[in-house]
């Protein structure tokens, strides 16, 4: 068999259709969020929820019931606590979030250990900090509620645009005009919880910020509109995310490295094309 | 008709008093400066007008007509970011987001409004340009035009020109002159005394409480104008 009658063959299965649909969905809601965080230099604000997503899951693992009802609400409750006190200034620095982020994860990997029944607990854990299979053993409920979760959100990334835009770039000016950021920034922390909680399906607990990141920074080093930087993260991170789930079912390398390792090379991409039309640009010049 | 009334206002941080007594009243078609020594909370005032920052006592009264989403505001320098990815398209359209409710889009009208400020302010052939190309006086005037989407009435400004060089600032302050002509109030935070001085029509003055407030023509013939000028 070649490589694409290898894939053909992949294809006709469930399970991989639910991984590329899922994959997609998340891939593409991480790198608008992404926009959003990195500019707001919340980029360490989802790294730190993703831990305490990882530390609320292993609760549910311990209680034994669907880790999606513990993960969500607590993590949006974390996620709507830290943005609201890093506005206030009273988490002014990164050690705060530093100390949150491995306090959950040890506190997460206390509890597996101490409590749970599983055979395999390295096993366990192992696949949620790196999302190792999860992906490729999705329930038809897990792949609605992530469809219906996703759809949710890019509406409202769609339809608030222009105010995300608008505060995104200078919160005090929407402020003083009117707009009610509070509110907004409460739904973008929501929605920040939402989308971690989804992304550990897709890559793991720890890889989760280079999902949000790597598609925003690679953006932004080719286009000058925001608008711009926002499509073009969503295609490049759903491309990179199809890409990574093919290429992991090929060689059965893990989801989730593989989908960053390429968002990383992609960066690189970026990055050498920026050098190189700066250097066309001012070479036209001379 | 006073668009802005500050009554026995304290300005300051978490209770902490930087500024006391305020009282004043801003008319429309004023051109209003505030001045006063560093640390004097020029800057905590004009926040505490535009609702960013809470008055520690008294109180801010604003005409109906104006209420909140129609102050426009152009901040100090430092308070933006200067590497964002956007368009100045972008930047300028935003300045009509809070008066448009829940709609998601801007429409025709708000869109031919900002061409139009954009060809006032001879930066049309820049509308396509990213803002973090463009040289700091250009930037400023971006904002300006942001502000400018936001409100028709009035104009608050933080240093506006504060790091451009001696042409920009003159061409600056000279706009600000013609938009007041046209009718628009304008309230301001300057160091600059010499501009002041030509174009406001009343100035404000803080240091721990404020100790004066009038007519420019009253401020020249003041003890703190002597005092300026032997500083000087």
């Amino acid at each position: 068999m070649n490589i694409f009658e290898q894939l053909g063959y992949y294809l006709k299965f469930d399970f991989v259709k639910y991984a590329l649909v899922v994959g997609i969905l998340i891939s593409l809601s991480c790198a608008i969020l992404g926009v959003t965080l990195v500019l707001k230099r919340y980029a360490m604000i989802g790294d730190g929820l993703s831990h305490v997503a990882f530390g609320a899951m292993t609760i549910a693992m311990v209680l034994t019931i669907a880790d999606m009802y513990l993960m969500l609400p607590v993590t949006i409750l974390v996620a709507i606590l830290l943005i609201r006190l890093t506005n206030k200034g009273k988490v002014k620095n990164d050690s705060a979030i530093a100390m949150l982020s491995v306090g959950a994860l040890s506190f997460g990997y206390l509890i597996v250990n101490l409590f749970s029944t599983s055979s395999n607990i390295s096993g366990d854990v192992c696949s949620t900090l790196f999302g190792s299979t999860s992906i490729l053993t999705l329930s038809t409920l897990d792949v609605w509620i992530c469809v219906a979760l996703t759809i949710v959100v890019l509406f409202y990334f769609v339809f608030f645009h222009n105010k995300i835009f608008a505060m995104t770039f200078d919160e005090d000016f929407s402020k003083a005009t009117g707009t009610k950021v509070a509110v907004y920034n409460n739904i973008m922390a929501i929605i920040t919880g939402i989308i971690i909680v989804l992304a550990m399906k897709l890559v793991g607990s720890l890889l989760i910020s280079a999902l949000i990141v790597f598609p925003a920074l690679s953006a932004i080093r080719l286009f000058k509109s925001y608008k711009m930087v926002i499509i073009f993260a969503s295609i490049i991170s759903v491309v990179s995310s199809i890409f990574g789930i093919l290429v992991s079912l090929l060689w059965g390398t893990p989801v989730g490295a593989t989908i960053v390792i390429i968002n990383i090379f992609n960066y690189f991409v970026c990055y050498l094309i920026e050098i190189i039309t700066k250097n066309c640009k001012s070479g036209a010049k001379l | 008709m006073s668009m802005i009334e500050c009554k026995k206002l304290s300005i300051g941080y978490d209770k902490k008093v930087v500024c006391k007594d305020i009282n004043f009243e801003i008319n429309e078609g004023e051109y209003l400066c505030i001045l006063g020594e560093n640390g004097s909370g020029k800057s905590t005032l004009l926040k505490t007008i535009l609702g960013l920052n809470k008055p520690v006592f008294g109180k801010i009264i604003l005409d109906k007509t104006i209420s909140k989403n129609k102050l426009g505001y152009l901040p100090q320098q430092t308070d933006f970011q200067r590497d964002f990815p956007a368009t100045v398209w972008e930047v300028v359209m935003s300045g009509f987001v809070s008066s448009m409710g829940l709609r998601p889009f801007y429409n025709k009208a708000e869109k031919s409004k900002a061409q139009e400020i954009l060809d006032f302010l001879g930066l049309s052939k820049f509308a396509k340009n990213g803002f973090k190309e463009l040289s700091g006086g250009q930037q400023q005037r971006v904002l300006l035009a942001r502000a400018l989407c936001a409100t028709d009435k009035v104009l608050v400004l933080d240093e506006p020109t504060n790091g451009l060089d001696a042409k920009a600032t003159a061409q600056f302050y000279k706009l600000l002159k013609t938009l007041n002509e046209k009718g628009l109030t304008i309230v301001m935070v300057s160091h600059n005394i010499e501009r002041v001085l030509e174009y406001a029509t009343n100035i404000v003055y803080l240091k721990d409480s404020m100790i004066f407030s009038g007519t420019i023509d009253d401020f020249r013939g003041s003890d703190i104008m002597s005092a300026l000028k032997i500083g000087e």
